[in-house]
């Protein structure tokens, strides 16, 4: 239930993210977060969840103002500033896991959960928090919704409209913190991004439209989630991170594989079916043009005459006497009605272009 | 007969790093012209547009719009970018986009309805993309983006209307149609500020020019001032083209 509640969170949020192209961010939001959860720890001595998601969520807060500190303030491209506040704050995560691990008093064990994910850790408040944030974040999104989009379809232009594009965009951003950091019980630092990716990423290939995009993304990632935490069930101490990514990555595979409008399947499908019906036009407007020299247009000419044309096989002929276009008469043929019209349509198609 | 000053710029000085890349630009924009800025590329063309719309923070230098500063005059402004500033792969369709243009005067949090639907529906009639209206972005021409982005600026039913190489990339059909709606607006009293590459067509569809190359080399109409002089120090070299007087 936590998973699926939190995979539908990231999915929507994601799909921000990745129409931004900022992949990187969700990475280095997360793994800005590790440091915090050591601090809260190292201070409270709490193994409680709240408190340390709480030290996860500040640092993971600084980590992102940070970044966009840096790519406003210097020249560093996007990316550059990502990578270098991801690496530093891992780090430093890292160095601060260490040394509770090396304190003889530290009772450790909860921290390592926040590496990979332990959804089996989770309990009902944990859960009811992940709700409750999630009911926010989609009120907001449907409040705001107009604003985002156009945020991230021309940010320049909606600055000129008057809208406050940092507000904007730290409302997206904030929301996207919230959203890493509540995963981090489940998932995990390290593959916490892919988690925010995947959906939305699987979700691109099947729609055009954003709003769809958003509910398909939620949809995918509650699926990963569900079936990632149940599968790692069945497996004693599996961590059900990496099994709630591969889910959403198998998502992802399929939807490249077999989406109708952008899968790869379906494009060489519709290429081979294309450069048929071309190379059946083409022999049919060469036909028409021969037709077209008699005042009788069912008037039979040789086969011969054909094979001076490039791209004529036995099989298109054929292909236009089913279609009852052409009829054959010995070694010869001569257009049907149909065939005559259908060809000079096909003339006026190429002039008149395509109007959906 | 043309005294009202719709853009006024002042000291405009604006860099992205150290070196400035607009330097003291001053310049007035009377009412109702059809105005073309011209240069070689990096002049500043873009930078200058930008930072006239509050998208660029000057250096230093104030711009105001009918004698008011900028931010108070938003609604009378609209704006079209460079085709290439935005992600055509975006998920969304042309009215979409052309509904854009609205969002401005709705303000925030409150959603287009059916009276802002018929206004990008008549700005894609006008662009002539009426065809096309559910069709996702990315599947349409160069041109045809284009004309959306004009549509979108259309909706916006602004008096100054902000261009950056409307023409770049369209074939000369559209060309002529985009510089009809041009005139057009003009005729309505709106005053049009374009981008333009094309210097042998800067005679017969603008008038007025700005010459620009980091400095303002020269402003005014162009039946004064388009001349191989202003073109030479413009374009550095030593630019001549054929002006049929
Ligand atoms: N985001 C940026 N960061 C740093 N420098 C920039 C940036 N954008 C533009 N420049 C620099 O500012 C100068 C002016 O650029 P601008 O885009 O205004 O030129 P332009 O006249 O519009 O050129 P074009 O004809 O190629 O569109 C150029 O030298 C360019 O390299
Ligand atoms: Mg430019």
């Amino acid at each position: 239930m936590g998973t699926a509640i939190l995979g539908a969170i990231t999915g929507m949020l994601g799909s921000f993210a990745v129409l931004r192209k900022q992949s990187l961010l969700g990475d280095a939001i997360s793994h800005a977060a590790l440091p915090g959860i050591a601090i809260a720890f190292l201070i409270t001595g709490a193994k409680d969840s709240n408190t340390l998601l709480l030290g996860a969520l500040v640092s993971g807060l600084i980590g992102t103002f940070w970044i966009r500190g840096i790519i406003t303030k210097t020249h560093l491209k996007s990316d550059t500033a990502l990578g270098l506040i991801l690496s530093l704050f891992f780090g430093f995560g890292m160095l601060l896991l260490t040394y509770i691990q090396k304190q003889p008093n530290a009772n450790q064990a909860g921290l390592d959960k926040y590496l990979f994910g332990q959804a089996a850790t989770l309990v009902e408040r944990d859960v009811w928090l992940m709700a409750i944030v999630t009911g926010i974040c989609l009120l907001v999104l449907l409040l705001f919704w107009k604003e985002f989009k156009i945020l991230l379809f021309d940010a320049d232009y909606t600055k000129t409209l008057g809208f406050n594009t940092k507000t904007i965009d730290i409302l997206i951003t904030s929301f996207i913190v919230l959203a890493i950091v509540l995963g981090l019980q489940t998932v995990g630092v390290v593959l916490m991004s892919a988690m925010l990716l995947a959906p939305a990423a699987a979700a691109r290939q099947w729609t055009n439209s954003l709003g769809v995009m958003v509910i398909l993304a939620a949809i995918f990632g509650a699926f990963s989630g569900v079936f990632g935490t149940a599968i790692s069930a069945t497996q004693n101490n599996l961590s059900t991170g990496p099994v709630i990514v591969i889910v959403a990555s198998i998502f992802v595979l399929l939807s490249f594989v077999f989406s109708p409008s952008r899968g790869l399947l379906f494009k060489q499908i519709r290429f081979i079916k294309n450069r048929r019906d071309l190379e059946l036009h083409k022999t049919l407007a060469f036909m028409y043009n021969i037709a077209e020299t008699h005042e009788d247009i069912t008037h039979p000419h040789a086969i011969k005459i054909l094979n001076n044309f490039q791209g004529f096989t036995k099989g298109t002929l054929q292909k236009l006497v089913h279609k009852n276009y052409v009829k054959l008469d010995g070694n010869m043929w001569y257009m049907t009605e149909e065939g005559f019209k259908t060809a000079s349509n096909l003339y006026n198609q190429q002039t008149t272009g395509d109007n959906e | 007969m043309k005294n009202k000053i719709a853009v006024k710029v002042d000291d405009l000085t604006v860099a992205y790093n150290y070196k400035p890349v607009l330097w003291d630009i001053d310049l007035e924009i009377p009412e109702g012209v059809l105005m073309a800025i011209v240069g070689p590329n990096g002049a500043g063309k873009s930078t200058l547009i930008k930072s006239i719309l509050g998208i660029l923070k000057p250096i230093a230098g104030s711009v105001s719009i009918y004698g008011k500063p900028y931010e108070d005059q938003r609604s009378l402004v609209a704006y079209v970018p460079q085709k290439g500033s935005v992600d055509w792969d975006f998920p969304t369709t042309a009215l979409d986009v052309v509904k854009m243009g609205t969002y401005g005067s709705l303000g925030w949090i409150k959603r287009p309805g059916l009276k802002q639907k018929k206004a990008a529906l008549e700005a894609l009639e006008k662009v002539g993309m009426l065809p096309f209206k559910n069709r996702q972005i990315s599947q349409l021409s160069g041109g045809q983006q284009q004309r959306i982005f004009l549509a979108r600026a259309l909706v916006q039913n602004a008096s100054i209307y902000f261009m950056d190489e409307p023409f770049q990339g369209v074939d000369a059909t559209t060309e002529i149609a985009i510089i009809n709606i041009l005139k057009e607006l003009r005729k309505a009293g709106k005053t049009v500020i374009v981008v333009h590459h094309d210097l042998q067509t800067v005679p017969e569809y603008f008038d007025w020019v700005t010459f620009l190359n980091v400095k303002k080399i020269a402003t005014g109409p162009v039946k004064d001032i388009f001349n191989d002089d202003n073109l030479t120090k413009t374009y550095g070299i030593n630019y001549k083209v054929s002006i049929q007087e």
